[in-house]
């Protein structure tokens, strides 16, 4: 038992009079119990094991930029429910109750701003949005990224997260696969650097387009990453997998992406990348 | 004609049936004017019965259809529609993927690429084929394909007929969503006319990865859907066997994804469906296939590109 666990019961109750709730929380990987504030220090990365927990899409997007000149690009697109689909319960419901719990139109948000003083493009999934699925809002604001790179020309640097194609937008959220490839054909050919960095979890139609194609593809560690999810190839090859499978160590490995990186060093090592790729556009 | 009847061609397999009969008796006898005019009676019946049948066919039928197991697939179109077909094998890194087909063919006598998912017949053939569900190294045989076409000039034509890429271990070892991530991305700014052609199921990204194009074609009775709606079924209903509400839900059939903007046309089918009729079929697909080539290659590659990349940018509401 260790010193943390042997004194918890006693804190607890002593907090509970005098402190507001939530102010503690458990490492899903380690079980450390962690507080709060610290957390939100290192990134959601547990200081005791660096398991990389999700982070909101602005947190990151907040803790990746310089804190001037920021500006939000497309926020105000919404989502509609062309299909009027409805399972279990309406899109259109689950669309609100999406907003209200995350506070986003959508599943991605897009950030024109600098980072160490070098103007750049970020767009970042939200997860607790719909799993971070695209559809056509994602769609437009990813393409609405790159025509702001194209115009001035600055690189973009998309944070992935997502369960892949949004269903209840069916094949409408399939095309935004050819969408976002299609824009991003346009930055290759002029030469701006594209910086993909897939973070737990990026599958699908996510993993199968814009998550893909960076020139350079960085992912977090441990993350899941993939085409197919584990149990559907589980029900396919009717085997167990072996550990790690589709996760970043693994990628690496096979030669997927360029690096893994700690969130916390995030900043710094794209800023020395771009600062290379870039080049040309930064000497004037 | 089949012998592969589905649940609601029932009336119509019973009255090609007694036709069938018929015929036997009249057999090897002398000339019966009685029995042949029954015949025709019945043929007649038969066409209205299929008339009434296809007329009114939900979305979950139709996805029966698209996966018919005599439904043409891409070879057929090649062998009925194209002459002078070269295959041509490989990736030229890994292997020779069957579950995706390709080469040189011409088409009236114009040389083009022609590129399609291939599914098999028998158990064999099927397992052969993969069931036509390709592994990265397909999609990267078509993209080296797809690539020679550019350089030689020649017109891309595909032809998506797949449940969907393949899940499995190696393929996702191999990069599976890179290999199709790549082919979207090249497609896009490939500098020849390409025309994709939904022929049976278009499944997923793994569709999608041979459909990015300058005219997008659905058969009349093919489907096109980001999920199948089994799999849709099992995640949002908790239940695969709800697959027939995921269809309609999705609304996974021509009409309705023309509907959306997502299609250039509906390609009809012959009477009962294309596995009735085989050359029918690839004689209507040809005509509009010959009609949109000549329409693309009066373009100058610049506005061919530039039209293309519109299109791709209309899909969706914003």
């Amino acid at each position: 038992m260790s010193w943390i666990e042997k004194i918890l019961p006693r804190t607890q109750s002593s907090i509970k009079s005098n402190v507001p709730e939530g102010i503690w929380t458990k490492c899903g990987s380690c079980n450390s119990v962690l507080y709060k504030t610290e957390l939100e220090k290192q990134l959601e990365v547990c200081p005791k094991c660096d398991h990389h927990m999700r982070i909101t899409a602005r947190a990151r997007i907040n803790a990746f930029l310089d804190t001037n000149d920021r500006e939000e690009i497309a926020a105000d697109l919404e989502p509609q429910d062309i299909l009027k689909f409805r399972d279990s319960k309406k899109y259109k419901d689950r669309i609100t109750a999406a907003q209200k719990a995350t506070n986003e139109k959508d599943a991605l948000v897009v950030m024109k701003g600098k980072l160490n003083g070098m103007p750049i493009v970020v767009a970042s999934f939200e997860f607790a949005f719909m799993g971070g699925s695209m559809a056509s809002v994602v769609g437009a604001k990813f393409v609405a990224a790159v025509n702001s790179c194209l115009e001035n020309n600055t690189p973009l640097v998309c944070f992935s997260t997502s369960g892949g194609a949004r269903m209840q937008e069916a094949l409408l959220s399939l095309m935004q696969m050819a969408k976002t490839s299609a824009a991003l054909a346009k930055m290759s050919k002029k030469g701006l650097p594209y910086i993909s960095v897939l973070t737990d979890p990026t599958m699908g139609g996510v993993s199968a387009s814009l998550a893909m194609l960076g020139d350079i593809n960085v992912a977090e560690p441990k993350a899941l990453i993939g085409f197919a999810g584990p149990r559907v190839i589980e029900q396919t090859v009717r085997e167990t997998l072996p550990e790690g499978f589709q996760r970043s160590e693994f990628l690496i490995e096979k030669g997927a992406i360029d690096m893994i990186v700690d969130r916390r060093l995030m900043r710094d090592k794209l800023f020395s990348v771009l600062s290379k790729l870039h080049h040309q556009h930064l000497a004037n | 004609m089949s012998g592969h009847f589905l649940d609601f061609e029932q009336p119509i397999a019973e009255l090609e049936a007694k036709i069938r009969e018929l015929r036997i008796v009249n057999q090897g006898g002398e000339f019966d004017v009685s029995i042949e005019e029954a015949i025709g009676k019945l043929k007649e019946k038969c066409t209205e019965q299929t008339k009434k049948v296809f007329s009114n066919l939900g979305a979950w039928q139709i996805t029966q259809i698209a996966r018919h197991p005599m439904r043409p697939y891409t070879q057929d179109y090649i062998n009925n529609m194209l002459t002078d077909f070269d295959e041509l094998a490989g990736d030229r890194a890994y292997a020779d993927d069957k579950a995706i087909i390709g080469g040189l063919a011409k088409l009236d006598g114009t040389p083009v690429m022609v590129i399609g998912h291939q599914k098999g017949r028998d158990t064999q053939e099927k397992i052969r084929r993969n069931f036509g569900m390709p592994k990265p190294e397909g999609y990267r045989k078509a993209l080296r394909l797809m690539n020679m076409a550019e350089r030689f000039k020649l017109p891309i034509l595909t032809f998506i007929d797949t449940p969907g890429a393949y899940p499995g271990v190696g393929a996702e070892e191999r990069n599976q969503s890179e290999a199709i991530a790549m082919n979207l991305k090249v497609m896009a700014e490939l500098a020849v006319p390409i025309i994709c052609t939904v022929i049976g199921e278009g499944g997923s990204g793994g569709a999608l990865a041979i459909g990015v194009g300058d005219r997008v074609n659905m058969l009349q009775y093919s489907t096109y859907s980001v999920i199948s709606p089994e799999g849709c079924a099992s995640i949002l209903w908790k239940s695969a066997a709800k697959a027939s509400t995921a269809a309609e839900a999705m609304g996974v059939t021509a009409p309705q994804i023309k509907a959306l903007g997502l299609i250039n046309s509906i390609v009809e089918e012959p009477l009962g469906a294309a596995h009735r009729d085989y050359s029918g079929m690839a004689a209507n697909l040809k005509a509009v296939l010959k009609q949109q080539l000549a329409q693309l290659q009066t373009l100058p590659t610049e506005t061919l590109l530039e039209e293309r990349y519109e299109r791709l940018m209309s899909f969706g509401y914003c």
